[in-house]
């Protein structure tokens, strides 16, 4: 193992990277939407409306949809979900409003809610560049912290309703994880800032980049100025792999690998190793090790320290990861990075086996796996330093405590999305930011 | 295997299958390529006097429901738009080529006898085995006193076909149209003309759809649009209905019947049969598929004779026609109920909610541990099949017959009807 470490860019050309980085899933032709819309028995009490977070009327828009009321559909959509469009794009339709549609029962083959909701959010945003207006203004400022889905849905509602609204954060580009996290094949076209200009075309929002919480603003003074607050915060953190090692190049966040490839403008620009290991076994890891595959890596491992139903990726994931190429490892922890020279070299594995409650256990000789590049992928967590020491708002062990509603325990600030306990998804953003920002009106009132 | 020839008229054919009179039967070309599909007989595109007619560019509309394309199919075309020496040559070839095919002639010539008197005697010089009188065109020829014009008039059919009889020997078809409040009318006229057989329908008159843009009827031919007739798999079950009238009434009864309307399969076809046709004519189906559809319905139909014990398809035909009644010799006292498999329920809810909303709220919409479940409430169920048609899911609600103990009562019968016949004492 005394080569040189290969990470390089540009191992493929400029066309093989434009079509690996195009949209995953292209859109349903004018012809597909209604065949596929028909499909849709337009239950009772449709059992995909309750697993949508937002709760948007499925039926509904696709009943719009089959009978050529595009405008109609996506509206439905909208008014649940102004982020509609990436929802289409990213949700895990599988676990979420498909996985509950009653063709699954039937013939395990659920309607294509996700492209039907993209067909229809994609025409309105062809057709019409200002489909909500604002009420009246009502005087009343409202900051919201975090520009990721929970805070551009909770701004747009609040915008709506007539109040003010000054969004800050901390990137130099809003959108969150949607901007700098999500795979680039799945919100291709850099559709989040298209769709964020959307969201802002109903006006009284004002973005504000640049401003970080904890340094140069406060809650306090947040507090002091708003009449409310919205704290949509997002995941700072990424754990450790929880093995000491040294510093060596080559080992890399996977969340940190990811943004710097969505924020490349020129995809042969991102270095990628020849043999590269990702360690988790979530969203992150899949869409860590899928993007190294489709930049070039030669030869990309995921290695999970439990088994495919532990993992927190859905098994469509899974599949997706290993159409591309990229081998799945179950039952074998991180035991040691290995090094020369200052570079990674390779990793060393203990197996697991589970335990009478399903966790990993140590188990049995381990195995070496060589790599020019380690991405770490086990986990993110809330990093809780910017909401300062004095008068932050309570924790539930690890993220900010909040009610049905989305209040903190200090009055007049609210909080939803990753920062808060519940399912890590955008969707489940969305539904927070737009909660909060109808409890947030309700305490103003008009 | 069954025997699927038939002798319909006088005229034999190897198969009940043959192609109705419109564009797949428009020449030589296209017969010969259906003769060579294995349709049994063909009845070639209307004939009229010269000069021929002119047709419309833009000629059909049609109805897509939920993706199915050409659920419904319409026309503004008029008869064949070819010289008439044309047809009778090519007529004359195909059946010297084809003699085991049926070959009839449509027909539509102006309502004087000098007009049907000239026209037979060249068409019997062809070789053909019949003719079909076209009474049944619901547009463009109809305006011309041809078509339906003629066959919504019973006294016109009778006279026609009288004047057919005499000047001709060739067995005479009267198709009739359905564009007609009792089709009996003009089916016991033809028979008093003296017709050999009829057969229906033609197209209903109708209107598919407006261009909202343009603001006009489709087709639109430009900028405007005309009705014209409907046919396809949307019209069978009124087609069905008038075969079965027919096959049933005592003044018609007898008179060979072909069955045209919405056929598309074996299936259609038995069904056809069944209600008393001696053969079934195809057109949207073969205009939708080509003419390679005829194996799978001399195949499939074959099939299912051997399935059912039937050898020949004279032991088909009527044979539903005794179970076809009057509303008023049903059974009052029949009882079924609305009864859900609940293994194969998929929970969509639409039984409830038809019911709920438009029945008689007798199937309960009901959480147990969060899980939805749908149960029928049998004191308030009318066993009205609602439900079983809303369902998605075959078979997953079927409808049960319920013992009542209580034998056959009718509406002559029936307590409530104050015209009842009491039983003789
Ligand atoms: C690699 C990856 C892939 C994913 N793929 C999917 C997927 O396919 N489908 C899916 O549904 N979900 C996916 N997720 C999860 C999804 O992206 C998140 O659940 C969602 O973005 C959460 O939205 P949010 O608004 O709560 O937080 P974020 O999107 O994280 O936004 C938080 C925002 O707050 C800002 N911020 C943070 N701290 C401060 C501060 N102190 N001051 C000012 N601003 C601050 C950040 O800059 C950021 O813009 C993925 C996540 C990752 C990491
Ligand atoms: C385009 C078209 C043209 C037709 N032309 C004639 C015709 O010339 N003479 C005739 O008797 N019927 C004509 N018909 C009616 C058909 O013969 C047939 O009666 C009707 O289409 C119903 O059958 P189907 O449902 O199988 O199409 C025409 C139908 C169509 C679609
Ligand atoms: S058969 Fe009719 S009345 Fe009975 S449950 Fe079904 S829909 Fe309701």
């Amino acid at each position: 193992m005394d080569q040189v470490q290969d990470i390089a860019a540009g191992r493929l050309s400029a066309a093989e990277l434009a079509a690996n980085f195009a949209d995953a899933h292209p859109p349903l032709t004018p012809s597909e939407a209604p065949v596929e819309a028909s499909r849709c028995y337009f239950c009772h009490d449709a059992p995909c409306i309750e697993a949508c977070p937002t709760g948007i009327d499925i039926p509904g828009f696709i009943r719009a949809i089959a009978t050529g009321n595009p405008r109609g559909a996506a509206l439905t959509i909208l008014e649940a979900n102004i982020l509609g469009g990436s929802c289409a794009r990213v949700c895990p339709t599988e676990v979420l409003c498909q996985g509950a549609c009653v063709r699954m029962a039937q013939e395990g083959r659920a309607v294509n809610i996700g492209a039907l909701q993209r067909h229809a959010t994609d025409w309105l945003m062809a057709h019409e560049p200002r489909p909500f207006a604002r009420a009246p203004a009502t005087g009343r400022r409202v900051a919201v912290v975090g520009a990721g889905p929970a805070g551009l849905a909770c701004a747009h509602l609040l915008a709506r309703h007539g109040h003010e609204v000054v969004v800050f954060d901390a990137r130099a580009k809003p959108g969150g994880l949607n901007e700098y996290g999500i795979a680039a094949y799945k919100l291709a076209d850099d559709f989040a800032q298209a769709e964020i200009a959307y969201i802002l075309s109903v006006g009284g929002i004002r973005i504000v980049p640049g401003q970080a919480l904890g340094g140069d603003l406060s809650l306090a003074s947040l507090r002091a100025e708003y009449a409310a607050v919205f704290l949509g915060l997002g995941l700072q953190g990424s754990r450790d792999l929880g093995i000491a090692a040294p510093p060596l190049a080559g080992v890399q966040d996977a969340v940190a690998f990811i943004a710097a490839l969505r924020q490349a403008p020129d995809k042969a620009q991102v270095p990628v190793g020849r043999r590269v290991v990702v360690i988790g076994g979530g969203n992150t890891a899949i869409d860590a090790a899928t993007q190294a595959r489709r930049l070039g890596a030669e030869d990309v491992t995921i290695v999970y320290r439990r088994g495919p139903a532990q993992m927190s990726a859905t098994s469509k994931e899974q599949d997706w990861a290993q159409t591309n190429g990229v081998r799945i490892r179950h039952w074998a922890s991180p035991l040691r990075l290995l090094g020369e020279a200052g570079a990674v070299t390779g990793v060393s594995f203990a197996r697991t086996r589970p335990d009478a409650a399903g966790l990993a256990i140590p188990a049995g000789p381990g195995f070496t796996l060589e790599a020019d590049m380690v991405l770490k992928a086990v986990g993110q967590c809330f990093i809780a330093d910017p909401l300062g020491a004095a008068e932050a708002p309570a924790l539930v062990p690890g993220r900010i405590a909040v009610d049905a509603e989305g209040r903190t325990s200090l009055p007049g600030v609210f909080a939803g999305g990753d920062c808060t306990a519940g399912a890590d998804l955008t969707v489940r953003a969305v539904a927070d930011g737009k909660r909060a920002a109808e409890a947030i009106c309700r305490m103003l009132g008009p | 295997m069954a025997d699927l020839t038939t002798n319909f008229a006088g005229i034999r054919s190897p198969n009940p299958f043959w192609l109705a009179s419109a564009p797949p039967t428009d020449k030589a070309y296209n017969v010969e390529r259906a003769f060579r599909a294995g349709w049994g007989g063909v009845v070639w595109k209307t004939l009229g006097e010269d000069p021929p007619v002119v047709n419309v560019s833009s000629r059909y509309g049609a109805i897509s429901y939920n993706g199915a394309r050409m659920a419904g199919f319409n026309n503004i075309e008029l008869i064949t738009d070819r010289p008439l020496s044309v047809n009778l040559d090519e007529i004359r070839r195909v059946k010297r080529d084809w003699p085991d095919r049926a070959v009839v002639v449509s027909l539509m010539v102006p309502c004087e006898e000098a007009s049907w008197q000239r026209i037979l005697p060249l068409v019997e010089a062809t070789g053909c085995d019949g003719v079909e009188l076209n009474f049944g065109c619901p547009h463009g020829m109809s305006e011309r006193n041809m078509g339906s014009a003629v066959g919504q008039v019973p006294d016109y059919v009778e006279m026609v076909t009288r004047w057919c009889k005499r000047h001709s020997r060739l067995p005479v078809i009267v198709k009739l149209t359905p564009n007609i409040t009792d089709i009996l009318a003009p089916a016991a006229a033809a028979r008093a003309g003296g017709a050999d057989a009829v057969s229906l329908i033609n197209t209903i008159q109708s209107i598919t759809g407006v261009d909202l843009d343009l603001m006009a009827p489709e087709p639109v031919v430009g900028g405007q649009g005309t009705h014209g007739g409907y046919c396809g798999p949307a019209v069978k079950p009124i087609a069905l209905r008038m075969v079965a009238d027919i096959a049933r009434d005592g003044a018609t009864r007898g008179l060979p019947i072909s069955g045209i309307g919405g056929i598309a399969s074996w299936r259609d076809a038995a069904e056809f049969i069944a209600l008393g046709a001696g053969t079934v004519q195809v057109c949207t189906a073969a205009m939708h598929y080509g003419f390679r559809i005829v194996t799978d319905m001399i195949d499939g139909l074959s099939n299912w004779m051997d399935a059912k014990g039937h050898r020949t398809l004279e032991e088909v035909r009527g044979r539903a026609i005794a179970n076809y009644v009057h509303w008023n010799d049903l059974d009052l006292n029949y009882k079924s109920l609305a009864r859900i498999d609940q293994d194969l329920c998929i929970r969509c809810g639409l039984c409830h909610i038809a019911c709920e909303d438009t029945s008689h709220q007798a199937i309960a919409a009901l959480r147990v541990d969060g899980a939805r479940r749908y149960e029928v409430i049998d004191a308030d169920c009318v066993g009205c099949n609602l439900c079983a048609h809303v369902c998605p899911v075959e078979h997953c609600i079927t409808m049960q017959p319920q013992p009542t103990g209580r034998g056959k009562l009718t509406w002559t019968q029936h307590p409530n009807n104050p015209l009842r016949q009491e039983a003789a004492e």
